[in-house]
């Protein structure tokens, strides 16, 4: 078994409005800093896990994306893979 | 003969749960059970309700973890049956999240948490939720949420829309929710999930009596 570092971030789809973001948007200018044109909010999830090779890592991380860490109505995700034992 | 029977299911984190047993039993002589989320038996249940509250904390998405829960999963083939499922508050935000209704609840629009009385207008007959001798196509029923927004794209929208899906809708959308939409039906209508509370609208002396028909809807075909 291979162990890997997988660093997944979620994002509210484009469609979707954040009044988070927006919240945090307008502080950005009180603090002085402005021209920000955008800014949105989304989850960032660290996983360690073991598999026999890359591809099953993947699918493994495919399938929790999908079915657990984002709900695909109104978010989108993207992961990026670390292999520890290389 | 025995007496039709509701089930209300407990998640850790449910908070309504309770309120529903009162409403149900108390006001309207409606008889009840309490089951827990890890139970997968609905034998004897000829109705169920997601009560609202903060199933699993509201961690990752509200609703998200409870999805994977026994009860949700034996819920599928009760669902089949043509038995009444009604999800309120954090229950509708269980049955979007587990695909038995379209759409998602997010973050309100202005980030409160709205505690207060809507209007809303009865838009589907379908599944007979709602009295249709009454001329009254306004109800008003008590709404406490964060997180109700509630979200769909246009084919979706188009979908519901063309189904007559679309069970009830705010005259003052106060969470930003897409095309007003406050609560809505599965294509067979037995499934409504909805944000306004009903058993919190069982009694006239406190917050008045529109959501009595909504539960005794639970038992009729």
């Amino acid at each position: 078994m291979k162990e890997f570092r997988v660093k997944v971030s979620i994002r509210l789809r484009p469609s979707v409005l954040d009044p988070a973001g927006e919240a945090i948007k307008s502080a950005a200018g009180k603090l002085g800093v402005n021209n920000v044109n955008s800014l949105r909010i989304g989850k960032l999830i660290d996983i360690n896990l073991e598999a026999v090779e890359k591809a099953d890592a993947i699918e493994k991380v495919e399938l929790l994306c999908d079915r657990l860490f984002a709900n695909k109505v109104i978010e989108d995700y993207e992961y990026s893979f670390e292999n520890l034992d290389e | 003969m025995n007496k039709l029977k509701v089930g209300i299911v407990v998640f850790p984190g449910s908070n309504c749960d309770r309120d529903v047993a009162w409403a149900l039993k108390g006001c309207l002589d409606i008889e009840c059970c309490f089951i827990w989320h890890d139970s997968s038996d609905l034998s004897g249940l000829n109705a169920i309700v997601l009560p609202g509250g903060f199933s699993y904390g509201d961690y990752l998405r509200c609703g998200a973890i409870a999805r994977f829960s026994k009860l949700i999963n034996s819920l599928k083939d009760f669902v089949k049956t043509g038995r009444k499922v009604i999800g309120i508050c954090n229950g509708f935000q269980i049955l979007t999240e587990s695909g038995f209704l379209d759409g998602a609840l997010i973050t309100n629009k202005n980030l409160n948490f709205i505690c207060n009385d809507v209007q809303l207008e009865i838009i589907s007959s379908k599944g007979n939720w709602f009295d249709q001798r009454s001329k009254h196509k306004i109800i008003n029923l008590p709404v406490a949420h964060g997180e109700g927004r509630y979200y769909c794209d246009e084919e979706t929208f188009k979908k519901l829309l063309d189904n007559d899906l679309i069970a009830i809708k705010y005259l003052n959308n106060p969470n930003g929710s897409s095309w007003d939409i406050a609560g809505i039906l599965n294509e067979k209508g037995n499934v409504f999930g909805l944000m306004p509370h009903p058993e919190r609208a069982c009694d006239k002396a406190i917050g008045g009596s529109d959501g009595q028909y909504i539960l005794k809807a639970l038992l009729n075909d």
